[in-house]
């Protein structure tokens, strides 16, 4: 594997806690990895499994829902939600032979921006260990002979 | 006038789209009567050869059925397609692969292993494995070559509609053909890329069983129990694809007591039959904490052959890695 390979990852951060725990991480000047892109939603409860599949489908190498703590969503249970897709989408990919470990599932506050930082440059530092997924890849090389 | 010609085709499919198509019964003459039908392997004895001579655009519809898996399907899919003005995806196989698709689970490789290696009731010592060209005493015999990734006909050819199902309704197939005639005789055409014998709306709308607020504790398979023939299966724990799944079928499955399975494949608008499914599934489980919840999600057991068990080959992610 290449040295220099930089992980791309998509963040789907739930407005009302982990996107303000990310811009205090930011005010607070704190240093992270600069890997993720993230995407502010409404709640974690909106991640329909279609946005990381998309963007896994779509040339992603990890993707990370954060959203409030249980107890606290905004929207009362969204994160209940989240909470069950995650493992069921995790044995989906898991049967679809992705490695686990690319899509994670964190809570992250308002308050807590060191927790944002630390989850941040730790997933980076485990998708650099899994390697690029380039999912688009495995396609190429039949459609190229049939095309 | 001449009549419009009609071509129709079986790739990789089971037959069943064939044989959908004779359920309309003595409709059939009618179909005989209207169109010209000039390429129907099942049924008459054309070659492909007939095809190859035809001018391009010369058939009017062809009904293709079936997902393209080898080099032959995709050879007959590409040529139809140059040949007809309207191409049509019949069936589940050929909209979204169908339950070929989820050859995308392995690959050629690992197939080849198991037909002709792994087998116990295999008799191949010699290792005898598919060529595709082998050459014999009266000259080449070739083979068609299978490919590693199940594709669906519009990830090989444009397609102009979708007639969905596993199989296609009888009567929804009548609707079709009767629209197509008035629409070659009118020149109106329904717009490109559309869906043709569904209905708005999801199976849980043609479905009558008494639905109420969705909240289950457990899932349970089929051969289970006997499930409560009024209620909402999905409500009973059986992983129901009714949600997930446009109308059209008139609920049929779930008529007779078994759980949808998608064949229809996903209303309008939506992306990816599985992940809306999966979504569903993990937003109806009652338990009083995250981790319970999860647990719950956990114990099912096969969720891609669950939630694509018809559209693995048309979904976002497409197949397993090879
Ligand atoms: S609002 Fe943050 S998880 Fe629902």
């Amino acid at each position: 594997m290449s040295t220099d390979f930089e992980p791309r990852i998509i963040g789907f951060l739930c407005r009302w806690c982990s996107y303000n725990g990310a811009d205090l991480a930011g005010t607070s000047r704190m240093k992270y990895l600069p890997n993720m892109v993230p995407i502010r939603t409404n709640c974690s409860g909106r991640v329909d499994p279609t946005h990381v599949l998309k963007a896994l489908a779509d040339g992603a190498d990890g993707v990370l829902i954060a959203g409030c703590h249980p107890g606290d969503c905004h929207y009362i249970n969204g994160n209940y939600r989240t909470a069950g897709r995650y493992p069921l989408m995790e044995k989906l990919l898991e049967q679809l032979g992705l490695e686990h470990g690319r899509v994670r599932l964190e809570w992250i506050s308002a308050a807590e921006g060191d927790k944002f930082a630390k989850t941040v440059t730790e997933f980076t530092e485990q998708i650099r260990a899994l390697g690029p997924l380039d999912w688009g890849k495995q396609f190429e090389a039949e459609e190229a002979k049939t095309a | 006038m001449s009549k419009p010609k009609l071509a129709l085709y079986w790739a990789a499919s089971c037959g069943g789209c064939e044989i959908a198509v004779l359920e309309i019964k003595e409709k059939i003459l009618d179909v005989a009567a209207a169109f010209d039908i000039v390429f129907w392997p099942v049924a008459l004895d054309f070659k492909y050869k007939d095809v190859e001579t035809m001018a391009d655009k010369s058939i009017d519809v062809c009904l293709f059925n079936g997902a393209i898996r080898n080099s032959e399907n995709e050879y007959v899919a590409k040529l139809l397609r140059d040949k007809s003005k309207i191409m049509v995806a019949f069936g589940a196989c050929a909209t979204m692969g169908g339950i070929p698709g989820l050859a995308n689970l392995s690959n050629r490789e690992e197939l080849f292993d198991l037909v002709y290696r792994d087998q116990p009731s295999l008799d191949n010592a010699d290792g005898v494995r598919p060529q595709l060209k082998t050459e014999v005493a009266e000259g080449e015999l070739g083979l068609p070559e299978i490919y590693d990734t199940v594709r669906t006909l519009d990830q090989t050819v444009d397609v102009d509609y979708y007639v969905p199902g596993c199989a296609p309704e009888a009567e929804q197939i009548w609707g079709v053909i009767t629209a197509v005639i008035e629409a070659l005789k009118t020149g109106v055409l329904p717009p490109k890329g559309a869906k043709l014998g569904v209905n708005p709306k999801t199976c849980c709308d043609e479905c009558k069983k008494v639905k109420e607020e969705k909240k289950i504790k457990a899932f349970r398979r089929p051969w289970e129990f006997i499930p409560d023939p009024e209620k909402c299966l999905l409500e009973q724990g059986l992983i129901c694809m009714g949600p997930a799944t446009v109308a059209g079928c008139g609920a049929r499955c779930t008529t007779a007591n078994m759980p949808c399975r998608g064949c229809y494949g996903p209303p309008a608008d939506v992306l990816d039959q599985g992940a809306k499914m999966l979504s569903t599934v993990a937003s109806i489980i009652d338990a009083p904490t995250p981790e319970e919840i999860a647990e719950i999600a956990a114990t099912v057991p096969d969720p891609v052959g669950t939630f694509y068990r018809f559209g693995l080959a048309s979904s976002l992610l497409r197949r397993a890695r090879i």
